[in-house]
Parts: C-alpha cells; structure tokens; sequence
C-alpha cells in the first residue's frame, strides 16, 4: 500500500516535470520567436489597449509631425531653455530633450566643425550650466559656411527605442507620439542605447529614461510644443498632417525636405530643410 | 554622498546626452558571469552528453559551478535598474518584439533547468545526508529529497535518463541563453561597433573558452586545497578543449574585425581613431596579446613538446587564468568600447569607473567573486568530486 502511494507520488512528480519542462520551454521559444519579428510590430503599441482619457482629444484623429527649417534658426537656444522649464528638465548640461547643433566650416578646411550648447566653452560663454548660449568663438577666424540645427526626438514611425523596450513601457501612440509610462519603465536604458540620434536620456531624479514627447500635454490641448511657441524665427514648425492646412502639412507641401539618418530604417517624423550632409 | 551621475569626457562632437555612460561596468559583468555559465555547461556536457570520460573529475563540478555563477548573472542587472523593484514587469508584460524582454524567461528557464540536473546528479548523495544526518542540516537534506528515497536500481536509471535529457536540452539551453546575449549587443542597429551578425558566436565561443578555463583554475585549486592529485588526463582534455575552442573564438572576432574595417562604413574614421589610441592597452595589448595570442602560443608549444607533469599543470592554468581576463577584457572592449564611441561618428568619450557606490569597480569585484563564495558552500553541501576526498 505504502508502496503504491509512494508510486503515485513519483508519478505525479514525472508528470509535473515534463509539463513543467515543456511549459517553460514552449513559452520561451514563443518569446523569442516573436522578438525576431521585423520592427514593424514595434509600433504594435501596448498602450491599445489603454487610450488616455484626455477631455476633447481623440488620438485616432491626429496625425502628428514636426519641421525644423534650418536656414531660419539663430541659434539663440530658447527653445533649449524653453523645453528645460516646460518640462522640467535637469538644468545640466548634460540632459535635454531638445538641443541645438552649430556647424562651422572655416575657410581651407573641408569638414564642419560641430558644437552643441553642451560644449564646455560654450557653457563658459552662458556664465552657469542652467543658462545656454553660443559662444562667438569664431568671430577671428574666416568663416565659409555655418548654420544650426536643432534636433530633438524624431518621433520615428518603426523607433527602435520602442522595438527594444522589455516592458512596453515606451509606445507609440496612435496620434505619432512616441511617449514614456514613467510609471512603468524600469530603467534599463537598453532604449537609450538603441536610439540613433542620442535623443534619449536617463532622468536622475526620477530613475527612468526620458525624451521629447513633443509636449504632450500641450498638443493634446491644441497648444504647440514649448519649442515651438518660443522660436523668434519659426524655425520649428508643428501640427497635424491630418489638417491639410497645419503649419506641417503646409511646410511638407512647400518644402523638399529630409529626416536625418535614414539609412537608419527608423523613418523619422522631423523633417528638416536646409541641412547640410554632415549632419546626422 | 555619492554622485547622481558621472559625466565621461569627450573630445571631437558628441550628443549632448551622450556624455553619460548608459551601460556601465556592471553590464560588463552580466555577460561575463553569463559566459561562465555556458562555458561551465558546456563541461559537464561533453562529459553528459557525449560520454567523453576524461572530464569525468570535473562533471559535476562544472554543473555547481555552472549553477553557482547562474544564480549571481541577474543582480547585476537588477543593481543597474533605475527601478529594481520593477524588475519582473518584463515577465508579465513582456514587450515581444524586444530582445530582452525573452531575458527573464530565458534565465529562468534555465536556472530550472540547472537546478533539476543538479538536483538529479546530486540525489543519491542527499538521500544519504537525509538519513544519516539530525538537526538543521539533516532537515536542509530531508526538504531537498522532495520526499523521494528511492535509489534503487530502476529509479538511478531513471534519473541517469533525466540527467542526459536535461544535458541535452541545456546545451542550445545554454548556448541559446548566452548567442541571445551577444544579439542583445549586436541586433543594435545604432552603435557600428556592435552591430554585427557575427557578435552572438563571438560572444558564444568566447563564453566557452571562459567557462573552460575557470574550470580548469578552480579544479587546480581544489585538488590543491583537498591535497589530491590532479588528474593530468582530464587537465590536458580541457588544455585541448581550450585550445580548440580559443581557434574559433579568436577566428571570429579576426573576422569581425576586419569586416568592421573593410565595410568602412560611415564613421570609420571615429572607429580608426578609437582602435589606434584609447585601445591600444586594453585591446591590443592586453585582450589580444597577453591574453590571447601567448596563452594559444603557450598551449600550442605544450601540445606540440607532449609537456607532461607539474609543468603541463602550470601551464596549463596560466593559459587559463590569462584567457580569463582576456575574456572578461573582451566584454570591457565590447560593452564599454561601444560607448566610448560617439553615435555621431565624429567623437569619443572616456567612460571612468566609479570605485565605490551602486555601479563600480567594488561592486563588480563583489558580484564576480560571489559565485566562488556560493561555489565553497555548495561543493560542501553537495561534494562534486569523482574521488570522494571533500573540501577541507
């Protein structure tokens, strides 16, 4: 008797063994096999399932793009400063959601040289870390060609930020925006490695990646991004491509534009004029 | 009070948020542990599996060693989270199309896996503490029997059926786990310098000649320390497994290499820049020279002079402590290197490793000895040894 119990115990533990084995490992081939899927199922977006209860706003209505017109930015950063108050950004240099590129190609040289407001004497130049302006640090050399060139999240119809995310955490939203769940990233900045343009960072305070959101909370609300309201030049340029009127649609329309690193396969959604091929 | 965050210094243009170092040394340790287990595996294996009997004083060795370094391979990820606590969000909503959202799975897939080999090499040994031993230990014994007594001839056959069933499934168990980790680096479109197919067999058969080698250093050792005599058979076998398997791996990151560089793809200039300088000492110098080409050349020299003795021992642990570094050298180059190298393509950072606080070299050097801290305990436990002589 005792034996046969001690039988059917045995059994019984063979059996959960082999299911067990086989439930794990079945799972884990399915995972895998779909992680191999093309980047087209990373805009599959988790976040279907919860539309954001924003009061008059239906993402499916909306079709989101940005536009920056080189050959019209100053470089004078308020847009830098702009994004770093509306959204909190850490007044370091070394975080931001936006920022500006310069590009100086001096008489006899063939290559641009390439500065950001991150650049040391730059920094020198604003008189503090939070504050940012460009140094006129070429006002003695013979200057051929310089332009800047503002650059933020590209906002990308296949990110890989959010092919990579293990959570889901960051999704692209139905209206083009490609956002964080703050509240569900778990900071493993394995999307600040995969974004090609450094658009990416790790917020220090709050321990999750963060990024240009186009100002999210603003859009939503008719509003333009903070970068955009503060331009003296309308060199950024926002708005539906749905609304064959917007400021974007009509900036596609009238422009030969291009987005920055396509070779990339990200298909970016800030298009730019007026750049240069060094830019990247 | 310790640092929000460090910022690497730079030279030529950079993104601003570049100039933080997302990934630090501790997921430099993550492969490096992970490496060990499949090269451990990948031990007892050909032993396991293909009934290789040389190996046979390390088998079971090389499976405790191969757990006791598995169960270490998450905290260095969990210490890098910004929000540990979230850990398991990837397991219950797993983000499909990322490749790391699988980690979790894989991971525990294989810590089971590990768990119940162990579990089935070691049981004649824990039914026999179960019945001897009283108190706390004798309890420990009893709970890990899971009530089976049975060591009679039919069920040992059973567990020897298990035991090559589960070998079996852990060879593309282990080698899958630590190719996926190479895909990690190497699926990343965004950095050239780890964007490459060939990263998960580099990182494979580099993980291999690791594995071997930590198993040769600590089977020296512990005959060492147990006052036996070490089996030159089963060490001149690994010497051989090393020295094949050192063929691959450096065949491959050769080619690697020099597609990387023939490509010549935009940014080469950058890339140039990197190997001929900030690499020269860390690369050039120490994971290919030190640590790789002298210990082939040492080999090479032993197995063609038939070195026999206490010199083949020596030497042959050289070799191995040397390709341990190269090996632990090659994840610095590739994870770290690959930062170091501005996504512009027209700049360099210099990423400092912190000594002391969450992510430094203390914690790395903590996290990479506590599976030898684990492994003491363990072989105590559950003595692994084929001639019955246990740890002092």
């Amino acid at each position: 008797m005792e034996n046969k119990v001690e039988k059917l115990e045995e059994d019984g533990r063979r059996k959960f063994l082999r299911l067990f084995g086989a439930a794990i490992g079945g799972g884990g081939m399915a995972i895998a096999a779909n992680s191999l899927l093309p980047e087209a199922a990373a805009t599959e977006t988790p976040a279907k399932a919860a539309i954001p209860a924003i009061p008059g706003y239906d993402w499916s209505q909306h079709h989101w793009a940005f536009g920056v017109d080189a050959t019209k930015c100053i470089g004078c950063l308020r847009c830098v400063e702009a994004c770093k108050v509306e959204n909190n950004v850490a007044k370091d240099p070394n975080h931001f959601r936006t920022w500006v590129e310069r590009y100086v190609t001096l008489e006899g040289e063939e290559k641009a040289r390439i500065d950001s407001q991150q650049d040391p004497v730059n920094i020198a130049a604003a008189g503090a870390e939070g504050k940012y302006r460009f140094a006129n640090r070429y006002k003695d050399a013979k200057v051929e060609k310089a332009f800047f060139v503002p650059k933020l999240c590209n906002h990308c119809t296949h990110p890989a930020c959010v092919q990579v995310c293990p959570t889901g955490a960051t999704y692209k939203t139905d209206d083009g925006v490609v956002v964080i769940d703050h509240t569900y990233c778990i900071g493993c900045q394995y999307c600040v490695q995969a974004c090609p343009y450094g658009a990416r960072f790790f917020n220090e305070e709050k321990r999750v990646t963060d990024k240009c959101t186009w100002c999210y909370h603003r859009i939503t609300k008719g509003l333009n991004p903070a970068c955009v309201e503060v331009c003296p030049v309308s060199a950024r340029v926002f708005g539906d491509r749905n609304d064959k009127q917007s400021p974007i649609s009509i900036f596609l329309r009238n422009n030969r534009v291009t987005v920055l690193k396509p070779e990339s396969g990200n298909a970016p959604n800030v298009f730019y004029v007026g750049i240069d091929k060094e830019v990247g | 009070m310790e640092a929000l965050y460090h910022v690497a210094p730079f030279t030529g243009y950079i993104y601003p948020n570049e100039s933080v170092v997302p990934w630090t040394v501790l997921i430099v340790i993550y492969p490096y542990l992970t490496g060990l287990v499949a090269g451990a595996f990948t031990m007892s294996s050909l032993y396991q599996v293909f009934g290789m009997q040389r190996f046979k004083p390390v088998a079971h060795f090389a499976m405790l060693t191969s757990l006791c370094c598995m169960l270490i391979v998450p905290l260095p990820l969990l210490l890098h989270l910004g929000h540990a606590e979230r850990a398991l969000n990837p397991m219950i909503t797993p983000h499909t199309t990322s490749a790391f959202a699988v980690f979790g799975y894989a991971a525990g897939f294989y810590v089971v896996l590990l768990l119940l080999e162990n579990w089935f090499v070691f049981r004649p040994h824990i039914v026999q503490q179960a019945q001897q031993r009283k108190g706390l230990l004798g309890l420990f014994y009893r709970v890990l029997t899971l009530g089976s007594y049975d060591l009679s001839e039919k069920a040992m056959s059973y567990d020897r059926k298990w035991i090559f069933a589960l070998a079996v499934v852990g060879i593309p168990g282990a080698h899958g786990l630590h190719g996926y980790v190479g895909f990690v680096f190497g699926s990343l479109k965004s950095r050239e310098w780890w964007s490459s197919d060939l990263m998960p067999p580099i990182f494979l058969f580099s993980a291999i000649i690791s594995g071997v080698s930590l198993l040769i250093v600590l089977y020296a050792l512990s005959c060492k320390l147990r006052k036996v005599p070490i089996d030159l058979d089963c060490v001149k076998g690994m010497a051989y497994t090393l020295w094949g398997f050192m063929m691959f791996a450096l065949m491959l990151e050769a080619v690697e290499f020099a597609s990387l560089m023939y490509r010549g793809r935009e940014g080469i200039e950058m890339i140039l820049e990197y190997v001929k300088g900030p690499l020269v000492i860390p690369f050039w110098t120490v994971q290919l020279g030190i640590c790789s080409l002298l210990p082939v050349l040492l080999l090479s020299f032993m197995i063609w002079q038939g070195t026999k003795g206490k010199t083949l021992i020596v030497g042959v642990v050289t070799c191995a402590m040397l390709v341990l570094v190269g090996v632990l050298m090659m994840r610095w180059n590739v994870v770290i290197g690959g930062q170091e190298i501005s996504k512009t393509g027209k700049g360099l950072l210099t990423y400092h490793m912190p000594w002391v606080e969450q992510e430094s070299g203390l914690t790395a050097a903590i996290l990479l000895m506590a599976p030898f801290v684990l492994l003491a305990v363990a072989v105590r436990l559950f003595p692994p040894w084929e001639d019955g002589k246990a740890a002092h």
